[in-house]
């Protein structure tokens, strides 16, 4: 039998901010990675939990001062089918689509994907590339962090031990356009290989692109943006060349490893080539 | 340990369980409903999905803390409604009929999968079916025939 920790269960959030204040607590969501750990098999059992599962608090999806506010407890199958998400965040509704299968959308959330800080997870890259902002908080209080700087290592995150996830935020940019892509095994329930969002804002399908984000999964030890590729494509046009020049820039900044899944070589060629198809659909050519 | 409380096929139940118990755990050594199955035990293959307030979910994943009051369908009552009839759930019906098991020990999950996609209004289109049961693994079939007869009940052709 699995090992069988003590778990809280609070019912607001100041009563979680309490529990943490008291000592380590392993939060969980809906379970989908962490319940895989009281086996024991995958390293040390938490010692003790705090299920989130009761927290109103961390619910909804919203429009809030120019964002869009989705609460960390928001499961993908959730995501898929709200409107307000299909309209201003389409990419992470295709991410959402990607994960696992029905039961593992069911009830992962997007909070447990992003504390998780797989460099695989799906919906990384996308808040990345849609510059969203990670809002936390503790008994210390509350702040925001973009997820750009949210994930400082290998699993590793800014959460301090005793802080939640409490929503994210996404910008709405006018003229934006994001684009996902994700490559595994096979369609469903695969850890991908390499995952990839890219975003860019631009006035006119022949109009140069500006504020471009290229972000990817799988590809190091945390979700990265693309530093090379991105300034390959800032304030160009979407035409053969420019693709060129920014599947080339991006192989070269990449250095992937071996593993399990696949090889280094394998996902930087890979994620030239999704980049370079990205730019040519965008361009229509 | 908590008293936790919630709804099995219908009728009320109570344990006095720990909070991090697994759900399948529960049902099928607390409550005695063997009709789920541990493949994994990891959420990957799919045999041990319940519905939890009508959504399948894979129970080796889903603490006991996160199930009080709420509403768990097993395998065991599928056949529930159907039992005054004398028969089974149409769905049971369409696999035993069509050969959608073999060795079995996928059925009880490829059941409910398939019970929560029609239940959503999943209609016979076969992609649309394999993406309801893509959760759930099953080694012996090569699941066409699983396909068919979902596919089966969902068009009506399955008294
Ligand atoms: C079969 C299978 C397939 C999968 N496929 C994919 C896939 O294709 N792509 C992918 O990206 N992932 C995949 N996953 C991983 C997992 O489903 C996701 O990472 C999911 O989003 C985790 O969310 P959760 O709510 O279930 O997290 P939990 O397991 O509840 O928690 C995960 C971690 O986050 C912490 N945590 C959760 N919520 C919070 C919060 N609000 N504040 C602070 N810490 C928190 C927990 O303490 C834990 O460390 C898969 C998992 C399984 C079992
Ligand atoms: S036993 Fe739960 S998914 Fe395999
Ligand atoms: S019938 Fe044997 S695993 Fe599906």
């Amino acid at each position: 039998m699995p090992a069988e920790p003590p778990i809280e269960v609070p019912v607001r959030l100041s009563e979680a901010y309490s529990l943490l204040a008291g000592g380590p607590l392993v939060p969980i969501a809906g379970g989908t990675d962490i319940m895989v750990r009281i086996t024991g098999e995958l390293g040390p059992v938490p010692e003790r939990m705090l299920d989130l599962s009761r927290l109103d608090e961390l619910e909804g999806i919203s429009l809030e001062d120019g964002s869009l506010a989705l609460g960390a407890r928001t499961t993908y199958t959730e995501l898929r089918r709200s409107t307000l998400c299909r309209e201003h965040a389409p990419a992470l509704v295709e991410a959402a689509a990607t994960i696992g299968a029905a039961q593992i959308q069911n009830r992962g959330t997007l909070g447990g994907n992003i504390a998780n800080a797989s460099p695989a997870g799906d919906t990384l890259p996308v808040l990345l590339a849609m510059d969203a902002d990670i809002e936390v908080g503790g008994h210390r209080g509350e702040r925001r962090v973009p997820a750009a700087g949210f994930f400082p290592g290998y699993r590793q995150t800014a959460l301090a031990p005793d802080e939640l996830i409490l929503r994210i935020r996404i910008p709405l940019a006018a003229g934006r356009v994001t684009r996902f892509r994700k490559v595994g095994t096979r369609r469903a329930q695969a850890i991908s290989k390499v995952v990839m969002a890219v975003s860019w804002r631009a006035h006119g399908p022949s109009a140069g692109w500006s504020d471009v984000r290229v972000a990817l999964g799988s590809v190091a030890a945390t979700p990265i943006r693309a530093a090379a590729a991105e300034a390959a494509l800032e304030g160009a046009r979407p035409s053969p060349e420019t693709a060129d020049a920014a599947a080339e820039a991006l192989a070269d900044e990449l250095t992937p490893i071996d593993d399990v899944r696949s090889t280094g070589d394998y996902r930087r060629m890979v994620a030239a080539r999704i980049l370079h198809r990205i730019v040519r659909d965008a361009g229509g050519w | 340990m908590t008293a936790i409380r919630f709804l099995v096929n219908g009728s009320p139940v109570e344990v006095d369980v720990p909070g991090m118990r697994r759900l399948l755990d529960v049902l099928r050594e607390d409550l005695g409903l063997t009709g789920t199955k541990e493949g994994c035990g990891e959420g990957e293959c799919g045999a041990c999905s319940v519905l939890l307030d009508g959504q399948v979910v894979d129970s080796c994943l889903v603490p006991m803390s996160q199930v009080d009051g709420r509403i768990v369908r097993t395998v065991e009552g599928l056949a529930l409604a159907a039992r005054e009839r004398g028969t089974l759930d149409t769905l049971q019906e369409a696999f035993l009929e069509l050969g959608a098991a073999q060795c079995g020990i996928c059925t009880p999950g490829m059941l409910m999968a398939a019970r929560a996609y029609l239940d959503a209004g999943g209609g016979p289109d076969h992609d649309a079916i394999r993406e309801g049961i893509a959760g759930n693994l099953c080694r012996c079939t090569g699941y066409q025939k699983i396909v068919e007869a979902i596919a089966a009940v969902a068009a009506g052709d399955v008294a």
